[in-house]
């Protein structure tokens, strides 16, 4: 849903007549340019994959991580602008630190979410600052078990049981639509995960990509982790396989 | 024991201020801590007890803990200010780790970070009281050192706290030698907190002997000592002494 808004799209501080603020929206285009980054709520836990575009043959692999811990229970993948998702990590990084020092517990992840949205949020309010570039899913593991958080650009955060950011969100949503959540591990949500990925990965318009994983659940003590590289090499291999099947019919 | 640094000349209310948030003297502190290097890693024994002056107010403070992945640190000194650095070293930690780049901290850069706190706590003449040991294993390598409140920093085979500098090291002098096994390496330091627990008054008979190998660390159980009074000595201890009868 393109429109053209001549004139009320100069500044963050000004409403069109329809009531919309369109550099908001357009920061969200920033978004939807970017890899997609799909997170998925298991039975015991959260797993969050980001199909990473490689823009040279000459980047090693495994840098530019766009998954980043936030604390040791939660961690957030970005899509985006990546410098302005450096400044979101970075201030969710804070936010854990300071509560933690006051109130002597790990920040439960709805209130980080609460606070990471405000902060975004608050780069939407005075013309002197640019909305953020970048979406985050927030994932984390609480007292209350797992939960997935998304901050939009425009600084809205909701609760989800599955969240797609990025190029290919819809095709994503479609998919995670199709999963039964609610039954499915960790350990399998992970494979699941990286077909959703291979899947939508557009060969065509798009060049190489890496996949990165990450999870929180049972097996990694519930502490926020890389997906261990074996389990890794599995989902990656699965993923081709379930692709060449599609292929084949 | 109070160190005035004059700011202004007469301005009172500024010094009182500045004055009320230095530490003048230890509260709640815990005694000696020894601890040696063996051939898997590092051994080190520590009392449970926290005075409070003379009095042996709290019998369950742990006074060694794990630092990431590789270290162990023990504290004697005021346990207040032991807290406080642990809180120093958690957040040093999670950074550490959040980075997920297969690095971790060592020993030697903890013992140096602790180093650098300590000193520069002690140029504000504002210490956090305390004589800190850092055993640590990474890589294969062994290492065992000390921070003095004062910012004195350095390594060695064998290093103790308080009391066990006077006490124990002679010992560990004599006794120690590279490639001791975990038996024999528990039982020399279970003799030097022996001769402690006679002699310090501030030890108590309740303590746990901490290791940290390239597997981990493991801290055992609260364990006691088995001590012996019956020495002829002490049958009839004023014998012969004016006033005695």
């Amino acid at each position: 849903m393109s429109s053209i808004g001549t004139g009320y799209d100069l500044s963050v501080t000004t409403f069109s007549p329809d009531g919309r603020v369109f550099q908001i929206e357009y920061a969200a285009k920033a978004v939807d340019n970017s890899g997609t980054v799909v997170g998925i709520k298991c039975k015991d836990g959260i797993v969050m994959g980001v199909e990473k575009l490689i823009a040279s043959k000459m980047m090693l692999p495994g840098s530019n991580r766009r998954i980043h811990s936030v604390h040791r229970h939660a961690g957030m993948a970005v899509a985006g602008l990546a410098a302005d998702g450096r400044q979101i990590v970075a201030r969710a990084k804070s936010e854990a630190r300071s509560y933690e020092s006051v109130y002597g517990d790990a920040v439960p992840v709805k209130e980080l979410s609460e606070r990471v949205a405000s902060y975004v949020h608050l780069c939407t309010l005075y013309w002197w600052l640019r909305p953020f570039g970048c979406g985050v899913i927030l994932g984390g593991y609480d007292k209350d078990g797992p939960q997935l958080y998304m901050i939009e650009p425009s600084g809205i955060s909701y609760r989800y049981f599955g969240a797609a950011i990025g190029k290919g969100k819809q095709a994503a949503k479609t998919e995670i639509e199709k999963l039964k959540l609610s039954e499915m591990t960790c350990k399998e949500g992970v494979i699941e995960v990286a077909k959703i990925i291979y899947k939508l990965h557009d060969e065509a318009k798009d060049k190489a990509f890496e996949l990165e994983m990450s999870w929180i659940c049972e097996d990694s003590k519930r502490e926020h982790q890389k997906v261990p590289d074996d389990l890794l090499e599995e989902a990656k291999t699965a993923a081709k396989t379930a692709l060449e099947e599609m292929d084949a019919d | 024991m109070t160190f005035t640094i004059p700011i202004d000349n007469g301005d009172a209310l500024k010094n009182a201020e500045t004055d009320s948030q230095r530490t003048l003297y230890p509260y709640v502190t815990g005694t000696s801590i020894v601890a040696i290097k063996y051939k898997d890693g590092v051994l080190m024994a520590s009392d449970m007890g926290g005075s409070y002056g003379s009095t042996l107010r709290y019998k369950n403070i742990e006074r060694v803990k794990a630092i990431g992945k590789h270290s162990l640190l023990g504290a004697s000194g005021e346990i207040s200010d032991f807290q406080e650095i642990l809180r120093y070293l958690d957040e040093l930690v999670l950074n550490d780790n959040m980075w997920d780049d297969g690095n971790s901290l060592g020993p030697k850069e903890v013992h140096n970070y602790l180093t650098r706190v300590m000193y520069n706590r002690r140029n504000k003449f504002n210490p956090l009281w305390n004589t800190l040991v850092l055993g640590g294993v990474k890589n294969g390598q062994s290492y065992l050192g000390m921070v003095s409140m004062i910012g004195v920093s350095f390594e060695d085979n064998h290093v103790a706290t308080g009391f066990g500098n006077h006490l124990a090291r002679p010992i560990l002098r004599d006794e120690w030698h590279a490639d001791l096994s975990f038996e024999d390496g528990v039982k020399l330091l279970e003799k030097c907190m022996r001769v402690l627990l006679y002699r310090d008054r501030s030890a108590i008979n309740k303590l746990q002997i901490s290791k940290i190998t390239e597997e981990g660390v493991t801290v055992s159980q609260p364990y006691s000592l088995k001590t012996f009074w019956e020495f002829q000595a002490f049958h009839n201890p004023t014998a012969g002494a004016q006033g005695s009868w």
